[in-house]
């Protein structure tokens, strides 16, 4: 017979035994046979595919296109004796990020473990021995150290003054335009046509430009797309449809050919922002959408606790179901704007040498001719950085509004 | 609390001013649906009025029609000697007058316990922050939840939540409160902790129109007790006439189903 001791009845949970990484390896890997077989040929295909990847990278492969180019990558036609000014934006850029890092983080003790430095160390490695970013690597790393640096500043500030996300959220509206005037001149600078704007810096700027106004008007629409009124509802809907059938290609060309013969000579917008309304004017019909499934997602039931406070409409949908609703459909409306960043690869059709139409232009000059695979695996890189980061940060984001813990 | 031992306590201080004025009611669903097929009731300042029924008989509906939150095609509505219109700077003013606690709590899951409660003396009193805060964190203490104030709904338990929807609708210091089965989505034990909250409301003299199953409770603190069926309003009666010699067979028949 067995004694029960005290200890049986305590409330700790039962210790949980990590596995070791050769019982780790035969519970989910080789269970059995036929496990034992699929671990064996996948990881076969895997590491033959590596293989040749990686051999290819360092023998076949040709990457002096890169760094040869990398001024054209990065900023197209930019004349370079104003690459300062571009320097500077990054400048703003990284020093706003580090800041919104270490304001965002200041309560979050994983945003500044070892791990991190670990990665930002990789950075630095990675910018140091990456041929491509040889001829820069002397400006880039300061930037690192500058992200670095205002991270650590926005934590101490965060921890001292509340209201500071107000102050970056503001600095960051205000970079948009510091970024519009550094890239265009103007102002006391030497003005840039917009003919000379290219490469990543157009491609981000197109795209930044484009989700900051297709989200409002993709707000706007749908709510018109639930109103009570049928005149607004009608228009909405029929915004919606009527966008939502025709390919971005098409709206794109419409705004390069079409725009301009309504428009008398002179009064002509610029083909970059002709360029940008036709991707937000695009996207928010998708976006609308997306927004209007998260406003069906909130019960009916918020509607009439608000109403029955006495709550008029602006303020029951400002308060109380605009933010349950656009924080279900946060997955949906990152993943707009992702493609909202991949469709500006589309604008290189319609003439703009955004990234990917330098790297086309690149690939058509005979001292780089059969550069494909170099050039090509370069892009996908930079467009999966910045693609992988916004997931990243809608993540991070759901994370934080999760109340229900 | 004697009201436990007591058979018969209730006896507010009612007084013969009415609050809520319902003459000959109609309402039909979109679908065509005849809901409420002209139901009148006078609820008096001060008292406790209990409405029972089976499920469809359009109790739920008729309450939700005293502050709006359901049109109805016929008959009069007043509430604090405004009638209920399409203007809807009447139906804001009544709404200020009037608090709801619903079945499902509908706490906004994205404010904490003390914004939920703070949320509408801001926005449509427009009491400064700390004086909301301050009368919140009174009412949060009357609830008893006062050590949550800062936690979100999702945290707390069906009765806690229930008991932070009162709190919400008492902040906006109405002058009657509408109960549309507030104890039906909780589990047993904590049907108890939210009816002692309403017990003490009404200790307190508010006015409250509650559509409920809980017998114990319209035995003990209603004055009186109502049975709608069908969409009429069947039987009017005291709490303890009601139970043990109601006047209608349809009201026995309703007795003896969920006695």
């Amino acid at each position: 017979m067995t004694t029960v001791t005290p200890d049986s009845f305590s409330s700790a949970p039962p210790e949980v035994v990590g596995l070791g990484p050769v019982a780790w390896a035969k519970k989910n890997l080789f269970s059995d046979w036929f496990n034992s077989l699929l671990t064996v040929v996948i990881v076969g295909v895997f590491a033959w595919g590596a293989y040749r990847l990686v051999s290819w990278a360092l023998t076949a492969a040709q990457w002096q296109v890169i760094p040869n180019n990398f001024g054209l990558f990065m900023t197209g036609t930019f004349p370079s004796g104003l690459y300062p000014r571009i320097w500077a934006l990054l400048a703003i850029i990284c020093g706003l990020a580090g800041l919104s890092w270490g304001v965002l983080g200041r309560n979050v003790s994983t945003l500044f473990s070892r791990s991190v430095l670990i990665g930002l160390g990789l950075v630095c490695a990675f910018i140091v021995l990456f041929p491509p970013t040889r001829p820069s690597s002397l400006k880039l790393l300061p930037m690192v150290a500058l992200v670095a640096i205002a991270a650590a500043a926005g934590r101490q500030a965060g921890r001292k003054f509340l209201g500071i996300g107000k102050w970056v959220s503001l600095g960051w509206f205000l970079s948009y335009f510091a970024a519009l005037w550094l890239i265009g001149g103007g102002l006391g600078l030497t003005p840039v046509s917009t003919n000379d704007w290219g490469g990543l810096v157009l491609t981000l700027f197109t795209a930044v430009s484009g989700i900051v106004l297709c989200f409002p008007l993709g707000l706007l629409l749908a709510l018109g797309r639930r109103s009570a009124l049928p005149v607004v509802r009608w228009l909405s809907t029929a915004y919606i449809e009527l966008v939502r059938g025709v390919p971005l290609v098409a709206l794109l060309f419409m705004g390069q050919v079409m725009i301009p013969l309504f428009l008398p000579i002179g009064s002509r917008p610029d083909r970059i922002l002709r360029a940008i309304i036709a991707l937000a004017l695009f996207s928010a019909a998708y976006l609308a959408e997306n927004v209007r499934a998260g406003l069906q997602a909130v019960p009916r039931g918020q509607n009439e606790a608000a109403m029955s406070l006495g709550l008029n409409t602006p303020t029951t949908l400002g308060l109380i179901v605009l933010p349950q609703a656009l924080k279900i459909a946060i997955p949906a409306i990152v993943g707009q704007f992702i493609s909202l960043f991949q469709d500006t690869t589309l604008l290189s059709i319609v003439g703009l040498a955004e990234l990917l139409g330098i790297g086309r232009s690149i690939l058509a000059n005979p001292s780089y001719l059969g550069r494909y695979a170099e050039v090509y695996l370069f892009l996908a890189v930079i467009y999966w950085i910045f693609c992988y980061a916004m997931s990243l940060g809608s993540r991070k984001i759901e994370e934080k509004l999760n109340t229900n813990h | 609390m004697t009201q436990f031992q007591t058979e018969q306590s209730s006896a507010h201080q009612t007084g013969t001013e009415p609050v809520i004025v319902a003459r000959d009611v109609e309402k039909w669903y979109d679908n065509g649906f005849h809901v409420l097929k002209g139901v009148s009731m006078t609820v008096y300042k001060g008292e406790v009025l209990v409405v029972m029924g089976p499920s469809g008989s359009g109790k739920s509906t008729f309450i939700r029609t005293f502050n709006a939150l359901e049109p109805y095609q016929k008959g009069t509505i007043e509430v604090d000697g405004t009638t209920i219109s399409h203007d809807l700077k009447d139906i804001e003013a009544i709404r200020r007058e009037v608090g709801m606690v619903f079945q499902q709590f509908n706490l906004f899951p994205h404010l904490t316990v003390l914004q939920n409660v703070t949320l509408a003396p801001i926005w449509v009193r427009r009491w400064p922050k700390a004086k909301a805060q301050e009368v919140a964190m009174q009412l949060l203490e009357r609830v008893g939840i006062l050590e949550q104030a800062h936690k979100f709904p999702g945290q707390l338990s069906g009765g806690q939540q229930q008991r932070v929807a009162i709190a919400r609708s008492l902040a906006m210091q109405p002058k009657v409160m509408l109960f549309d089965e507030p104890t039906s989505a909780l589990d047993p034990e904590m049907v108890r902790e939210v009816l002692d909250v309403m017990r003490g409301l009404a200790d307190s003299g508010m006015t409250m129109v509650c559509v409920t199953h809980e017998v114990g409770f319209a035995r003990e603190v209603a004055d009186r007790v109502v049975l709608m069926d069908g969409g009429y309003l069947v039987e009017e009666n005291t709490p303890q006439e009601f139970f043990s010699n109601p006047r209608e067979d349809r009201t026995q028949k309703f007795l003896s189903q969920i006695l």
